[in-house]
């Protein structure tokens, strides 16, 4: 291949190649979060969830979609006709140009940025105009105040979530996403466990930066219909919740790289070359795991009421074959495959078990109040991440010139100064705040 | 290509610096103020400084900007909307827009052949410039960074005084 392409545009290949890849994955795994959600909130729930389109509704998203493309398109009259037409495609562009510098593998990566990190969070705080323009646009009272509360909840939780990846950043040394990964890999441990404060206030505050429950107060439905995005409705709504779902695993990926180690497996730095070949047994995990589903789909299949179900049932068992096929396979392939397929394999792993948590959280907790988010987040969350900022600094430089040599003592003093500070702010906040300040303005 | 961009970023920064003033609507104008500002990072990113390519979109346009904004949603728009945009300052602030037009060429051109910007630094070659900006901070600048600071300190403590009246 090398001699077909001119080389002023070697560099060039592989990271188009990676972006139209990206571009044309993602929503097709914005419908199957959307998907899982639904699936895990009827399990949560009790009950069965979407099951009509496909086995287990496994095509819904699919059926979603087509019916979301060829709805109606309404803009209202009195809208703001640039700015309605513009927000959500903003909130959708700013969501996917932020995939440019997440690492889901040691290869593929569209660029390495050397300020990768600080880049995606500039433009992630970019998708918050699709909110707030598209609300503002949208000349709806119901929109204006979804978009209004958005905005505010963002800049306060922004801040929250900064300071907290700051503490891993320190840690890590670098703003480079594969120098952090490398980082983690370096010192032997995941820096959730050096500095687990961090990655709460972290977890948290991307809950908060995505408007998700119990932090969805920009689309609380009971109160405001949908939020910003009342008037909006077919394909526009379609891309406001695509960038929605892109969001979350932004923030998801994120997490991943700073505080659960990337795409490192579990135990990344033990080596046992199991039977004395090249293949550790920690890498044999994405095959058992895709032979159990592909064995579990196998025993369903013939348990399904229609015909049809069961020979769709039948093939996902059959393409968790092949995958489980694929994660063994790669194990003899070239270091650069084998390490790509397996990084991505962890990378996606840790990032769908981070928006289950999102979900967990979601289906767990009642929705805040505007004046309880303003307080959890001002009173509590910021002074917390300041002092972590402060403690896990002061923790470093002591482990480097006052020879603490034990990685995990830092880690364990940092955190248990985190907790009594936690413990002390969160008492100061529950207690019982002055009188209302209601119509003492004038 | 790389004037190419330059030229891209400045005429776009320009034309919406000229359309953000002229806009009615002032919602409008906060977009063009925006993309202004977006333009400017990506002068920044032009230079490679992407360090501040990236501070100027987390601050200006991820943080001051939506404080704006969220504002300027509160304000009555209908009543904006009627408001005289141009008032009767008009005429002295053409004279004086002149005067400092033709005190900056006055300037650039009386010093057209001594103003040498020489090649850049070693430290702005580098590929990891943030750890350069952080040492001329943090080292070079201790004094005048803490000055500042403490200035921004007063500021927020400042505002909180006025916004609450009784501490």
């Amino acid at each position: 291949m090398n001699h077909v392409i001119p080389p002023s545009i070697q560099a060039y290949v592989l990271p188009v190649l990676y972006g139209v890849v990206v571009v044309a994955l993602l929503p097709l795994l914005a419908g199957y979060i959307v998907l899982l959600e639904r699936k895990v909130m009827a399990d949560m729930q009790a009950r069965l969830g979407p099951m009509r389109v496909g086995p287990h509704g496994l095509l819904q998203p699919i059926a979603d979609a087509l019916k979301l493309l060829i709805k109606e398109d309404i803009v209202p009259e009195k809208a703001d006709r640039f700015l309605f037409w513009c927000a959500p495609v903003l909130s959708v562009t700013m969501a996917l140009l932020a995939y440019a510098a997440i690492p889901f593998g040691p290869v593929f990566q569209i660029a390495d940025l050397n300020v990768g990190l600080l880049f995606i969070l500039a433009i992630s705080s970019l998708g918050i105009y699709g909110i707030v323009l598209g609300g503002w646009a949208s000349n709806s009272h119901y929109s204006l105040l979804g978009a209004l509360r958005s905005a505010a909840q963002l800049v306060s939780y922004e801040t929250a979530a900064g300071l907290a990846l700051v503490s891993g950043l320190m840690l890590a040394g670098s703003l480079s996403m594969k120098d952090i990964v490398q980082a983690q890999y370096d010192q032997g441990v995941w820096f959730v466990f050096v500095v687990p404060v961090g990655f709460f206030i972290y977890l948290v505050g991307s809950i908060a930066e995505t408007n998700r429950a119990p932090f969805d107060l920009p689309e609380a439905e009971s109160e405001l219909v949908a939020g910003y995005m009342t008037e909006y409705s077919g394909f526009r709504w379609a891309l406001y919740f695509l960038g929605e779902y892109a969001n979350m695993v932004v923030v998801a990926a994120i997490a991943t790289t700073l505080f659960l180690g990337g795409w490192l497996r579990p135990f990344a730095r033990y080596q046992d070359h199991l039977f004395g070949t090249s293949i550790e047994l920690l890498d044999l995990l994405p095959t058992i795991l895709f032979l159990a589903a592909a064995a579990y789909c196998f025993w369903l299949a013939p348990r399904q009421p229609v015909q049809i179900q069961k020979i769709v049932m039948a093939l996902v068992g059959g393409l968790c074959l092949v995958l489980a096929a694929g994660m063994t396979g790669a194990l003899f392939a070239p270091d650069a495959v084998r390490l790509g397929i397996h990084g991505a394999f962890w990378f996606l792993a840790k990032v769908f078990a981070y928006i289950y948590a999102f979900l967990w959280i979601r289906f767990t907790f009642p929705r805040y109040r505007f004046d309880q988010l303003m307080r959890l987040g001002w009173r509590f969350l910021i002074p917390l991440a300041l002092v972590n900022v402060i403690v896990v600094g002061t923790t470093i430089v002591l482990q480097q010139n006052w020879e603490w040599r034990h990685p995990m003592l830092s880690a364990i003093v940092t955190t248990a100064i985190m907790l009594g500070v936690a413990a002390f702010l969160a008492r100061e906040g529950s207690a019982p705040s002055e009188p209302a300040e209601v119509g003492e303005g004038n | 290509m790389n004037s190419l961009l330059f030229y891209f970023f400045s005429i776009l920064a320009i034309a919406s610096a000229i359309l953000m003033v002229t806009r009615r609507n002032i919602v409008h104008g906060a977009v063009f103020l925006i993309t202004t500002l977006l333009a400017t990072a990506g002068i920044f990113l032009q230079l490679q400084a992407e360090f501040l390519f990236v501070v100027q979109i987390i601050l200006y346009v991820g943080g001051i900007m939506v404080l704006f904004v969220f504002v300027i949603m509160l304000v009555n728009l209908d009543v904006s909307l009627h408001l005289v945009q141009f008032n009767r300052m008009k005429f002295v602030s053409t004279i004086l827009a002149v005067v400092l037009a033709g005190h900056l060429f006055a300037a650039f051109w009386i010093t057209r052949n001594s103003l040498n910007l020489g090649p850049r630094g070693e430290a702005m070659m580098q590929p990891r410039n943030t750890e350069s900006v952080g040492q001329a901070l943090f080292q070079n600048y201790m004094l005048p960074f803490e000055i500042a600071s403490i200035l921004l300190l007063v500021a927020m403590i400042g505002a909180v005084v006025m916004a609450k009246r009784k501490v």
